[in-house]
């Protein structure tokens, strides 16, 4: 196959980090810089879709200990795209089932020759932890409730593409924000940017020290709908609902899900993006999700661009063939 | 006999109100006395810039012997006490099985004897196997020489045990220690509940979950008579609850722990285990109020809540790593850091914290100078500077944070029963 060497526009800051373990960390030209280069990688893959050689040579692990689909599909192909050899680790496949820790796991792994390591666990922190116990760079591909960085990138990147800016727009991050890391990323990203957010939801998934990061707290949809240009509808993991957090799925979607009503009183223009997977039904009835507004399948394209754009910044050589 | 004279030390000793340069006399195995004595002595220690005061006493340590020797066991725990100038120690029943009778209380004074260093007292459990169910063997205990009751860091859940039990061990005048925690509030949670928590997406023990309990347990010991003791106050409510009981009269004491008031909840963003304990390190208001109390006297007594734990279990995932920090070997610098050298706490007062108040608390006869007494003798070094390396404790575990902290001040010398059991 043919490969594109050519190398990727300069960046906006000369980019000195190994790791990407959350957008808490990245000052707002960090920021502009992935998304920048995240620009780059889309121009190039609506144009042709010829692997590029900035990461020809490497490998990039994907060390997945939670299921995933979306994330660890997209940072393979972004990885491949790049022209780096992947490999996907399981837990289910390895020795932590015979008792290993999670370091060793990761550190016989690296003793492999490896370049990235790509990581998903359970655990607010444990990418942190491997920062601090592996050599080579670590990607957060999602951390308990703490930080998914590429999917607030995602999601950042797309509302720039659609709404042409971030500064100054209103944001509606609507459901259960204290166990989503995927709240936490887009937060400290859209409040460095300049937006406006408004998380919401019950105040058993909304606590309120979370304004300490910035953002106004609201537990009422409707009131809010009218005030935001875009509306980030976080999904409900159903073991909440096990847990008492929220009396029942019902009452949850008559509260807090966007439907058609609803959505009549949001702005015509309003943009609707979803993290996902989605419960069709819960958060959001499958008309809406389907609709005019709806964003969400072009957050999945937009992701492997993003992600693209974080690997070359971590590890990616500009003019290598 | 060996007469031995540690000269010309600031003898500190709270319960004779005593804080004067001078020496202090030792015949064979007890104090002779302070000042000049009309005998000669065998042997001289130099005590000239140091503090000369009782060994000192940590009411709460976890030396994990018998069943989790991998930890700790009795003999490397009295060698870290001692090297923190601590020469009595608590050990709480947390062990695996639970020291619940008589024949587990004896064979911690026998491993004790065994080691000949530190002087341990066990704790009796207050329930069978520390299940919360139905009452231990107190009596059978305390005749095994338990010195006080709890379930260690297994919260009493049910209030009629609780009440039970403080009524039964004014039999024995022993004090209860409570662990204040309601386990329904903190399921699974790694650190305080607040902002820091949120913003790192783990989940919180809220402050109330341990205040409920102290409010709890200080209803049930007016209701009783009974004496509770408070371990590891660390919140702003607790202190304010305990110094409100006392005014009114509840039989209380309670003790605070140097991480509690020198560290706070944002020490867990680096995601460092060595932070985690239960209860969690809280805010910096808290921490005002920790040293509000100690000032007052509210909080009686400062132990380590030594909880040490093998690396292969605590370096992990945070959320998954277990609670504990040791403290036995840091105790006295991070006093000194947190509290003598911010003004807060007089060297007296400190020394009364650490040995009479204890002593008192346990019913011990120990945390004093006065002749006759026992000889166990802590020789300080306030002044000397130096850098916490963990790789160099004698206890068996290495879960401190304090790794690399420039302080100030530790034990120059550990006597116990006249015999210099440690020296620097």
């Amino acid at each position: 196959m043919a490969s594109e060497t050519a190398p990727v526009a300069t960046a906006s800051v000369p980019w000195t980090r190994r790791h990407l373990l959350g957008l808490e960390d990245l000052s707002r030209d960090e920021l502009r810089t992935i998304l920048d280069t995240a620009e780059q990688f889309v121009e190039q893959s609506g144009r042709c879709r010829k692997k590029r050689g900035n990461l020809a040579g490497k490998v990039v692990v994907n060390l997945f200990f939670e299921p995933s689909t979306r994330t660890r599909t997209s940072f393979s192909l972004a990885a491949r795209r790049l022209s780096a050899d992947t490999l996907d680790f399981t837990p289910s496949s390895s020795s932590l089932s015979k008792g290993e820790t999670f370091i060793d796991t990761a550190k016989n792994i690296e003793a492999m020759g490896v370049d990235l390591v790509v990581v998903r666990h359970a655990s607010s922190g444990a990418p942190h932890l491997l920062a601090q116990h592996l050599a080579c760079g670590v990607i957060n591909a999602g951390d308990g409730a703490h930080e998914h960085p590429t999917q607030g990138l995602l999601d950042i990147f797309t509302i720039r593409q659609k709404c042409g800016r971030i500064e100054g727009l209103t944001v509606g991050l609507v459901g259960d924000i204290a166990h989503s890391r995927v709240a936490r990323s887009n937060i400290h990203g859209l409040v460095k940017l300049g937006a406006k957010v408004i998380v919401c939801g019950p105040p058993t998934l909304v606590p309120e020290t979370i304004r300490e990061l910035g953002v106004e707290v609201s537990h009422n949809l409707e009131a809010i709908l009218p005030r935001c240009d875009v509306i980030n509808m976080l999904r409900i993991q159903f073991e909440r609902q096990r847990s008492g957090l929220f009396p029942s799925i019902q009452e949850y979607a008559r509260l807090f899900g966007l439907d058609s009503t609803r959505l009549a009183k949001a702005r015509k223009d309003l943009l609707l993006l979803a993290p996902g997977p989605i419960n069709r039904g819960v958060e959001i009835t499958p008309d809406v999700a389907d609709g005019p507004n709806s964003a969400i399948l072009q957050q999945v394209t937009n992701g492997l661009a993003v992600r693209m754009a974080v690997l070359y910044l971590l590890c990616g050589q500009p003019g290598e063939g | 006999m060996n007469i031995l004279r540690i000269s010309n030390g600031r003898v500190i000793d709270a319960a004779q109100n005593l804080d004067q340069v001078t020496d202090l006399w030792i015949r064979g195995e007890h104090i002779l006395g302070v000042g000049p004595q009309s005998v000669q002595a065998t042997e001289t220690l130099d005590a000239s810039g140091k503090i000369v005061c009782p060994g000192l006493i940590d009411m709460h340590v976890h030396l994990r012997e018998p069943g989790r020797e991998e930890d700790e066991t009795i003999a490397t725990g009295a060698a870290a006490a001692l090297a923190g100038g601590i020469t009595t120690v608590a050990c709480m029943p947390g062990t695996e099985p639970a020291l619940d009778n008589q024949a587990a209380a004896e064979f911690v004074y026998l491993q004790a004897e065994r080691a000949g260093l530190a002087n341990v007292f066990p704790v009796g459990a207050i329930t069978k196997g520390r299940n919360g169910a139905e009452l231990a063997e107190i009596g059978g205990l305390v005749e095994g020489g338990a010195v006080a009751f709890t379930d260690a860091d297994k919260p009493v859940v049910s209030a009629e045990i609780m009440r039970r039990a403080l009524e039964y061990c004014r039999m024995f005048d022993k004090p209860v220690l409570c662990h204040a925690e309601d386990p329904e509030l903190t399921k699974g949670g790694s650190m305080h509940e607040g902002v820091e928590s949120m913003r790192l997406g783990l989940r919180g023990l809220p402050a109330a979950a341990e205040e409920v309990v102290i409010h709890r347990d200080l209803e049930l010991a007016r209701l009783t008579g009974g004496r509770l003791h408070i371990q590891h106050v660390s919140t702003a409510g607790g202190v304010e609850l305990i110094r409100r009981a006392k005014k009114r009269g509840v039989r209380v004491s309670a003790e605070a722990c140097p991480h509690h008031f020198f560290l706070t909840d944002k020490c867990l963003r680096s995601f460092d285990s060595n932070y985690k304990m239960n209860p969690p390190l809280r805010t910096e208001s808290d921490v005002a109020a920790l040293i509000e109390g100690l000032k007052d006297g509210t909080l009686d007594v400062i132990a380590s809540d030594h909880s040490p734990l093998a690396a292969e279990k605590k370096v992990r995932e945070l959320d998954l790593a277990p609670f504990g920090i040791i403290g036995l070997e840091t105790l006295l610098p991070i006093c000194v850091v947190a509290l003598i050298e911010p003004g807060h706490l007089s060297w007296p007062q400190l020394v009364q914290k650490l040995t009479v108040n204890p002593a008192r608390i346990l019913g011990i006869d120990a945390g004093t100078l006065k002749p006759g007494a026992e000889a166990d003798v802590a020789v300080i070094d306030p002044e000397v500077e130096w850098a916490i390396d963990p790789a160099r404790f004698r206890s068996k575990s290495r879960n401190s944070p304090f790794g690399g902290l420039r302080v100030r001040g530790r034990a120059y010398a550990a006597l116990v029963g006249g015999e210099v059991k440690f020296q620097v």
